[in-house]
């Protein structure tokens, strides 16, 4: 369990961070969501010991992070780059062996994790002359060849085709299955959706909203139901703590004042005619997102 | 406090990454083509110019001297007269031949309108300068310090090789190490690079590892010039210049230890190589400050004896001095432990700059902003 509590940062007296505290899970995919200049990349930066902070502290089960504890973190910056006049299996196994490898089993690991990524036919090739989906997946070997305990990706989506989304989104998943804890911030709101199991929302330098992303979903749920039936679905006007948002023919969209409204009117539909569907509307995170910043 | 390690992971100790952060700046500099065709040229070139002066000082030695012919008559005027290879002809016309086809470059024949000179110089078509020399008579010169005088040459061309030396080793190996801190910033691999360790052991493992460079070609450059001039004959020379050369190489390990950690520094401070310049400009300077005051100033006491103890200079300035036999036994360690005490200023102060530069890109980051933090 990564814990940050409190933390705090100024750059020139400008607070950029102000007692951001959240925690992220061993075993789950935490996503780590706000706008530009909200503070993702320093809160990520301060929890792994690139940037030193002005106040808090980020703990790992409970004991503050030491400089030997960093080393089973794994990173993949927002701005990616490796040794462009590197052959890749000798870049990875080198990373291997800054986080205390020795050199053969660096090169085996980078070598079988390459392999594993769709790489093993390019391991004596220089970096540079991958192309820019090799070298995206060079990146991510890079945060996992170290077998890391804690895994941190700033934005590992961004410039991802759909296909290269799924393989980076396969390789958290696993790592997370392993027990590792994944902090992923991403602007793809849609694939945070998919993918994570807890949530922090950041705006303007202080945390918003943390949660599991059901837990999210429950608080901001609102009572609005959709109901698609056979009949026309004029009759739900008429209903008493019923406010129709959209209607057409058996197709509507409604609010209901309270979770017994909402019953009564799957009764009366079903009891009118067939009902194709009845479901509530629940928020999505881009829905939650903007809610909770504002 | 409870760790999480599991076994078949070990934490490598701060040294053991220093090292691997030097070992790879050695390999990607050995791999590095330009790098390995300069070194060969410095080294050829070296080579070359130490051989080059054993044949020439060869030559000098050898018994050929000047061809001149001269007759029956002229033969007189250069009897006892060393550096002239003789050939009498048997008459004027002959001698006159021997000058025409190329024989000799100059023949003497009598001089048939007299005059303080009973001879007269024949040549195709250059006033023979040398010959005359050798001819004409000069007024005994008695030297009080013989030694003094012939060093003084030799002074010039040790003050001109150390600071030469230190001139291309400090500025190519200063620029290697800005560009590879540059590198790492512009590539962005400096943020995983210090996820995993800490900013000084890499800034330690880049120092090392071109320091090791600097010093591995300054060592081939040492044992060229000794196998050089042995195998030439002019061991004679290794006798004088052997301890200042040794004090030369430790004087240079800490002065260059000093510069490319600055130079280090001065580079974390952008973040493209075009803006290297900007930064490094100064310290530029200071490598080629002691490279003209050791060129101008080698034979002014003064200057030598400020620049032996300037870190900067020292390890330029301190060398010519032993071998000038200028300085007291106890002045190289003197000025060695005020070079080392700048060593020590200056990777504080550049790991500093270094540690607060490293993740600031675009814009040049200021240096009273560097300092501060």
């Amino acid at each position: 369990m990564l814990e940050l509590d409190g933390i705090t940062k100024s750059y020139g007296g400008r607070r950029v961070l102000d007692d951001v505290s959240f925690a992220v899970a061993p075993g789950r995919l935490t996503g780590f969501v706000g706008g530009n200049g909200a503070g993702k990349t320093t809160t990520m930066r301060i929890a792994l010991g690139v940037l030193a902070k002005d106040g808090g502290t980020v703990a790992l089960n409970g004991a503050p992070v030491t400089t030997a504890d960093r080393r089973r973190f794994g990173y993949m910056p927002e701005e990616r780059g490796l040794y462009p006049k590197m052959k890749v299996v000798e870049h990875i196994a080198y990373l291997a062996r800054l986080h205390g490898f020795g050199k053969a089993e660096a090169t085996k690991k980078a070598t079988a994790l390459l392999e594993r990524l769709g790489l093993g036919e390019r391991l004596g090739d220089l970096v540079e002359t991958l192309s820019l989906g090799n070298q995206q997946r060079a990146q991510i070997a890079a945060a996992l060849v170290h077998e890391p305990d804690v895994l941190i990706l700033d934005e590992p989506f961004s410039g991802l085709d759909p296909l290269a989304v799924d393989v980076v989104a396969g390789a958290l998943q696993e790592k997370a299955a392993t027990g590792a804890a994944v902090l992923f911030s991403s602007h793809q709101l849609d694939v945070v959706e998919r993918l994570c199991d807890d949530l922090v929302i950041i705006a303007g330098g202080t945390i918003r909203a943390t949660g599991t992303r059901e837990e999210l979903r429950a608080q901001h749920a609102t009572h609005r139901y959709e109901l698609l039936s056979h009949g026309d679905a004029g009759w739900l006007r008429e209903e008493t703590g019923v406010t129709v948002i959209d209607f057409d023919g058996g197709y509507a969209l409604f609010d209901a004042s309270d979770d017994e409204a909402a019953q009564r009117v799957l009764r009366q539909a079903v009891a009118r005619g067939d009902v194709a569907s009845f479901a509530p509307q629940r928020p999505t995170l881009a829905e939650i997102f903007k809610e909770v910043i504002q | 406090m409870s760790t999480q390690t599991p076994t078949g992971h070990r934490s490598p100790g701060e040294l053991q990454s220093v090292w691997l952060v030097a070992e790879r700046e050695i390999g990607s500099k050995l791999r590095s083509k330009a790098f390995v065709i300069s070194t060969a040229f410095l080294l050829v070139a070296a080579l070359a110019s130490v051989l080059w002066g054993g044949f020439a000082a060869g030559d000098a030695r050898s018994d050929s001297g000047i061809p001149v012919a001269v007759t029956s008559q002229t033969e007189n005027a250069v009897s006892g007269v060393a550096g002239l290879d003789v050939t009498v002809a048997d008459s004027d016309e002959a001698a006159q031949a021997l000058v025409e086809d190329g024989t000799v470059d100059a023949a003497l024949v009598p001089n048939p309108s007299g005059g303080s000179f009973d001879y007269t110089v024949l040549v195709e078509d250059s006033v023979p300068s040398a010959l005359l020399q050798l001819l004409s008579e000069s007024p005994p010169v008695q030297m009080l310090d013989p030694a003094a005088g012939a060093a003084d040459a030799l002074r010039y061309l040790i003050a001109f090789g150390f600071g030469l030396v230190f001139l291309i080793a400090a500025s190519t190996f200063g620029g290697t190490i800005a560009q590879s801190v540059v590198e790492e910033k512009q590539t962005r691999v400096v943020e995983i690079l210090i996820s995993a360790i800490p900013v000084r052991v890499l800034l330690a493992g880049k120092v090392l590892g071109n320091t090791v460079l600097a010093m591995a070609q300054i060592v081939l450059l040492a044992a060229i010039a000794v196998v050089g001039l042995s195998v030439t004959g002019q061991a004679s020379v290794l006798t004088t210049l052997g301890a200042p050369i040794a004090w030369f190489a430790v004087f240079f390990l800490f002065g260059f230890v000093l510069l490319a950690s600055l130079f280090a520094a001065a580079a974390a401070m952008v973040s493209r190589q075009e803006d290297i310049g900007s930064t490094t400009t100064p310290l530029t300077m200071l490598v080629l400050a002691p490279y003209f005051l050791v060129i101008f100033f080698n034979d002014n006491p003064l200057v030598l004896a400020i620049m032996s103890y300037v870190p900067f200079s020292a390890p330029v300035g301190m060398p010519l001095r032993l071998y000038i036999g200028d300085a007291q036994w106890w002045e190289p360690l003197l000025s060695l432990l005020i070079l080392v005490a700048a060593c020590v200023a200056a990777i504080l102060v550049a790991a500093r700059i270094y540690q607060n530069s490293l993740l600031r890109m675009g814009a040049r980051v200021k240096l009273a902003e560097a300092l501060r933090g």
